[in-house]
């Protein structure tokens, strides 16, 4: 079985963002493997333990990426993609059309990926990536079986679970909690450095710049206001009420 | 010159960072309270490779050069030495002698367990009547055709409550004094070998330091280290090679304690104003910092020294003297900095200062250090002038 695993390279979520100019800003800023990706690695690499898997990472994103796939690479991947040529990069439409064509290279029974990107939170790429492939996929997994050709994957569904049978080839997304992603070791970080790690271009996927241009535009970036000081209502029962309906109007205009 | 370290000891190191940041680091206070490592974080601590990193390639280890083990010691430094101290003395004294002085029978049948963390390794080289001055050893080995009986005491050996694998120093020819030492292989199962009761410390709680005894204790001759009557030099070179570690420990908890601090002074108001705006925190802040700069680099450039070959027993001693001197000073002015908290058990920083003490004592005392340095001195003076 051939697994193939999306990775972001993504902020460490102890970080905090700053903006300059509308861009956000990364100079001395840690960057780790997307977490909901880890759990897709994890995921790949237990598969590969208990059966016979290969397991390959792909990125799409700035060279930087490297470190997150040489982290996978040491945690027990086999081999490593690097979509790091900048004609590449655009949106979430645009990622998708790149990996479709990366997993069109080869055969690959089983793509895992994050459930969403903790920068972005788009959570389309993997979804539109199956679409794409025309295959199934199953999202935001908290349990995955994989029994000969059959897939099961079981997912919360408010409070309940839902469980989803498809058959290979098939696309899951992972969700918080699918496993407890391991450390790497350190003999799997020496070894990493051996393990190969290709980059692809535009060239090299066949692609067009007008096939995989941008769907969406980004007009502003902003933070979020600094949060002030709530206001507590007081008084008898009756008052509350309706002051809390004028201020829902007219102050914070939550209703039109 | 190059500052840089390589790309894997890199990236080995900022997983070492993160494994102690989020699996020890938030367990420290119920490390030190219950005065135990949980389990399940030495078992995460093992399949990391951690107990393996001074042990070669080929017997399971990570065979890493001095530089490498002193930069995942910084990290691991970073937080309750206890831990710490479990997998340095491992790493260091405790498995050291079989790698260096090992023939390839013994390798063969300890070091991929020691690696592995399945064997924990220990040294024994203290006595009641013979601390600093080791020579004085009377545990007793007598051969007897093909193996030795062992006699004798040894008190505050480290991780001797779990390991299975004793580096043990005893005496096999009383007439030769140092040169009548030999160095043994010992394990936990050999009969005659018994732990004492576990001894209660001012800190290092995690870890276990305890007495043993040998009664009648038999030992193959195989399990002889290196040769007959070389074991107070294998023991003073075995001391020697973990000085770095000690120190890169020490570095990385100095670390630790400046970053607190520099929070703390900025966070902690009094008068109206953070505390970080009185000139004598900022030049304690300073002063924190400029040491620990210049121990990391002192740190590095011994550790770089031994991985060409070079000789540095004075440089590790200077190293361990410096590293542990530093590691004291930075630890009471932590405290200063957080005033009544630095004093208090739920914070951390009291437990660092009393860690850092024990750091100035074992594995060669401050004195001895000083010794050290000034033999090596007088040695190089008598050589010029010969
Ligand atoms: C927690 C802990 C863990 C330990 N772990 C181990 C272990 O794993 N294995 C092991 O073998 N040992 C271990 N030790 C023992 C440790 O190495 C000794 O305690 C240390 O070497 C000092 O010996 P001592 O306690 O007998 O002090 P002493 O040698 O009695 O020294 C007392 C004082 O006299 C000074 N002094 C002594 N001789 C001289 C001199 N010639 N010149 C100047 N000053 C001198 C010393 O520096 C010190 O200040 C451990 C000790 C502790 C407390």
């Amino acid at each position: 079985m051939k697994i193939l695993v999306l990775v972001k390279q993504t902020f460490d979520t102890e970080e905090k963002i700053r903006l300059q100019d509308g861009q956000v800003q990364e100079d001395g800023v840690r960057f780790v493997i997307n977490p909901y990706d880890e759990y897709a690695i994890e995921e790949a690499i237990r598969i590969k333990e208990a059966g016979d898997a290969e397991v390959v990472v792909v990125s799409v994103g700035p060279s930087r990426s490297e470190e997150a796939l040489r982290t996978a690479l040491a945690m027990g991947a086999d081999e490593a993609i690097l979509a790091d040529d900048s004609e590449l990069f655009g949106d979430e439409y645009s990622a998708a059309k790149v990996l479709a064509a990366i997993a069109r290279k080869d055969q690959y029974d089983l793509i895992i990926a994050g459930n969403q990107a903790v920068d972005d939170g788009s959570g389309q790429v993997a979804v539109r990536l199956a679409e794409e492939l025309g295959i199934p996929h199953i999202s935001t997994l908290t349990k995955l079986e994989v029994n000969g050709n059959e897939v099961i994957g079981h997912r919360d569904a408010e409070g309940d679970e839902e469980i989803v049978k498809a058959t290979l080839p098939v696309l899951v997304t992972a969700q918080q909690g699918l496993n407890d992603p391991r450390y790497p070791s350190l003999i799997g970080i020496r070894k990493a450095g051996k393990k190969p790690l290709t980059h692809v271009t535009l060239a090299d996927l066949g692609l067009t710049a007008e096939e995989i241009a941008r769907k969406s535009e980004v007009v502003e970036t902003f933070l979020p206001q600094p949060k002030t000081a709530g206001k507590i209502l007081s008084g008898d029962l009756s008052q509350q009420v309706s002051e809390l309906v004028t201020a829902l109007h007219s102050v914070e205009k939550v209703i039109g | 010159m190059d500052f840089q370290l390589p790309e894997d000891l890199i990236l080995m190191r900022e997983t070492v960072r993160d494994f102690v940041r989020h699996e020890v680091e938030p367990y420290a206070m119920q490390i030190e309270e219950e005065d135990k490592v949980p389990d399940s974080i030495l078992e995460k601590t093992k399949r990391m490779g951690l107990f393996g990193l001074s042990i070669p390639e080929e017997y399971g280890g990570m065979g890493l050069s001095m530089l490498g083990e002193c930069a995942v010691f910084e990290e691991l430094g970073a937080t309750i030495n206890g831990f710490t101290t479990i997998i340095g003395a491992h790493n260091g004294i405790g498995s050291v002698g079989i790698v260096e002085f090992g023939n390839e029978q013994q390798k063969q049948r300890y070091l991929p367990r020691m690696a592995s963390g399945e064997w924990l390794g220990a040294f024994a080289l203290t006595e009641p009547q013979a601390g600093s001055n080791a020579a004085a050893i009377r545990t007793r080995a007598v051969k007897k055709g093909d193996r030795y009986v062992i006699n004798g005491q040894k008190i505050y050996i480290t991780n001797a409550p779990y390991a299975q694998v004793f580096t043990v120093m005893a005496v096999t020819d009383p007439e030769k004094g140092a040169k009548g030492i030999t160095s043994f292989i010992v394990e936990r199962s050999f009969p005659g070998f018994q732990v004492g009761s576990v001894e209660k410390k001012m800190g290092l709680h995690g870890s276990h330091t305890a007495q043993i005894y040998f009664e009648d204790m038999e030992v193959p001759e195989e399990n002889v280290l290196g040769h007959e009557g070389e074991g107070y030099i294998n023991a003073l070179k075995i001391l020697a090679n973990g000085r770095a570690g000690l120190a890169a420990r020490c570095l990385g908890s100095c670390q630790y304690l400046l970053d607190r601090s520099v929070a703390y002074a900025h966070e902690r108001h009094q008068f109206g104003k953070p505390i970080f705006e009185q000139q004598i925190i900022q030049h304690y802040l300073a002063d924190m910092a400029t040491q620990i700069e210049t121990l990391r680099w002192m740190t590095y450039r011994v550790a770089w020294m031994a991985d060409q070959g070079q000789n540095v027993v004075k440089e590790a001693a200077m190293l361990k003297l410096y590293g542990s001197e530093v590691y004291n000073r930075v630890a009471d002015l932590a405290v200063q900095i957080h005033g009544g908290i630095g004093y208090i058990a739920e914070y951390p920083i009291e437990r660092f200062y009393r860690d850092a003490r024990i750091t100035r004592i074992y594995e060669g005392t401050s004195e001895i250090q000083k010794n050290i340095i000034a033999s090596e001195l007088h040695k190089a003076y008598q050589k010029q002038n010969d």
